[in-house]
């Protein structure tokens, strides 16, 4: 990578997280109040009541899920919010003027979402340290099921961004697809329990596989290979990433 | 001569049909300060908005400092510092990181952008604000804004669309000093104003941009050479009647304001006799209209009457 290309990666990363941990009550706050009651009410209400869920405690088998939920909002969110408005205010030009090629934009970004993803998900980590005792069974696989869904998340909030012409647009496909696909993930429950036809059926939701490894890094429990799942999560960013290049290359939401 | 912007037979077309661009072919040399004027609509910041890339050109060529924009993109991306019409920062980012970021973009490493930021900051009077967020700035301000962030990569050429736009006349001027200054250190600027006599007092060669089309591309000198005769108000001391002036046609205004017209090479000195003869009293004397301002009407009248 050329010097300037770096200086220019770390300029708009650096403006991300700033801009990030400036509006912090909005952005990092929200995520530790809302799963401390999905801890509260479905690990410790209802799940004292639900028993055990492929041999650990309902807690500590949902604390996973919880995380990569936090994770894949707040790695969306981040870079739909941030390059709308980038957008809507016109400061996109500031990059777009300037010599700055588009796969660098695209790492700023991406970076920006992957760091409050990150960020996000050891905040919602450190919460669930209250309710149970934190299981480890592979810090390599938790560590790369985040960082490449993270990394798929805030590309599919670039793509979002790019599209959106009002922060409505911003605001349908989380609320629309993207909270279903999450809940409908086996956050809260193992596919295994499902009907054939309907595991069948949730193998068409991503989301299944990121949970699913990201399980299997904190209690060695899967659903789904992880080799299929790193597969399929690579897969989706490499569509995504080629997707968002043209784009933006070709200026679509950008240049008239 | 080394040219700073060269662009040839450029046309857009936006995709709504609107042809902003029909054939624009122009130069401008290095160094130059060069006014891009034309009516609200004419295909100015069209124009502007190509040579920074910002808009897409259905054809034609744009080449800065010699680097094609359609095969060197970037090297002619970083010759390139633009002040926009509209402000297009974010209101919430701190000064000093808007234009310290915008180094970054450039590839300038952190402390020199902060030494940069901090030289033009001062320059332009804006180092006291450097934490608040640009939000909180004067109309003026985020002006100067504006300019500091466009400057602090160094560019070769300026583009300026409409930078004093609102802005108070005592704040104009400190910004015509200022970007006087740039000009005077080699930067080439490209300004598009309505203040015509921003553009008579600031720069040396003129186009003039109408429909889509570049209809006048000629030096400032040689452009005012055009004028026939200009109209100058004379505020006098004693109640008036009409006088009847040798060589001079003029109007009354009012009892004490005389509206003389004065042809091409007459001069002025003929008047004043005439009218100390009369014992009337001079007390001032102003154009009545920018000069320029007339010529430009002109032009712009007679390319609409050719392209009928």
């Amino acid at each position: 990578m050329k010097q300037n290309y770096l200086i220019a990666f770390n300029s708009i990363l650096n403006k991300e997280i700033t801009r990030f941990t400036r509006i912090w009550v909005q952005t990092l706050v929200p995520p530790a109040i809302t799963m401390s009651l999905y801890f509260v009410i479905f690990g410790n209400l209802i799940g004292s009541r639900v028993g055990q869920m492929d041999g650990f405690s309902y807690m500590a088998f949902i604390v996973p899920g919880l995380i990569m939920m936090s994770v894949i909002t707040n790695s969306y969110s981040n870079v739909a919010s941030s390059f709308y408005s980038a957008k809507f205010q016109g400061n996109i030009e500031e990059l777009l003027v300037s010599p700055v090629p588009t796969y660098i934009i695209i790492a700023g970004y991406v970076g920006g979402g992957v760091a409050r993803g990150v960020l996000v998900g050891f905040i919602v980590t450190c919460v669930s340290l209250f309710f149970v005792p934190l299981q480890i069974h592979s810090v390599l696989v938790i560590v790369t099921t985040l960082l490449l869904t993270s990394i798929l998340f805030a590309l599919a909030g670039l793509l979002n961004a790019i599209f959106a012409k009002s922060f409505d647009d911003i605001s349908i496909i989380p609320t629309f697809i993207l909270t279903p696909l999450t809940y409908l993930g086996g956050v809260f429950y193992s596919t295994s329990l499902l009907p054939p036809v309907w595991e069948t059926i949730s193998h068409a939701n991503p989301i299944i596989y990121m949970v699913s490894a990201f399980r299997n890094g904190f209690l060695g429990i899967e659903n789904i290979p992880l080799f299929y799942s790193f597969a399929v999560i690579i897969g989706f960013i490499a569509v995504l990433y080629t997707l968002v290049y043209r784009l933006i290359s070709k200026g679509v939401g950008l240049r008239s | 001569m080394t040219l700073a912007l060269e662009i040839t037979g450029l046309q857009k077309t936006y995709s709504g049909g609107v042809q902003a661009v029909k054939d624009i072919n122009l130069t401008v040399a290095k160094g130059d300060f060069y006014a891009l004027l034309g009516p609200n609509g004419a295909g100015k910041s069209t124009t502007i908005g190509v040579m920074s890339s910002l808009v897409n050109k259905t054809a034609g060529q744009v080449k800065i400092f010699g680097y094609d924009i359609d095969t060197d993109l970037e090297a002619a991306k970083s010759h390139i510092g633009l002040v926009p019409q509209e402000f297009n920062f974010n209101p919430f980012e701190k000064i000093e990181n808007i234009i310290v970021n915008q180094a970054g973009y450039y590839g300038v490493p952190r402390k020199e952008a902060l030494v940069r930021c901090e030289a033009l900051l001062k320059q332009l009077e804006l180092w006291d604000k450097r934490h608040e967020a640009a939000r909180n700035l004067s109309g003026g301000m985020k002006r100067r804004l504006m300019i500091a962030r466009a400057l602090v990569h160094n560019p070769q050429l300026l583009i300026l669309d409409e930078p004093t736009a609102g802005v108070d006349i005592e704040l104009r001027r400190t910004m015509w000093e200022f970007l006087q200054r740039k000009n005077e250190q080699g930067i080439t600027i490209i300004l598009t104003t309505h203040y015509l006599e921003e553009a008579e007092m600031l720069c040396r060669n003129i186009g003039i941009i109408d429909k889509g089309l570049l209809i006048e591309n000629t030096s400032m000198k040689t452009l005012l050479s055009k004028l026939n005769s200009e109209s100058y108000l004379l505020d006098v001391n004693s109640q008036l009647i009409k006088p009847e002036l040798d060589g001079y046609s003029c109007r009354l205004l009012d009892d004490h304001t005389l509206e003389v017209d004065v042809a091409k090479g007459r001069g002025l000195n003929s008047l004043f006799a005439q009218l100390a003869a009369m014992n009337i009293q001079v007390q001032g004397i102003r154009n009545k209209e920018n000069r320029l301002e007339a010529l430009f009407m002109d032009i712009v009248e007679q390319g609409r009457g050719k392209q009928a």
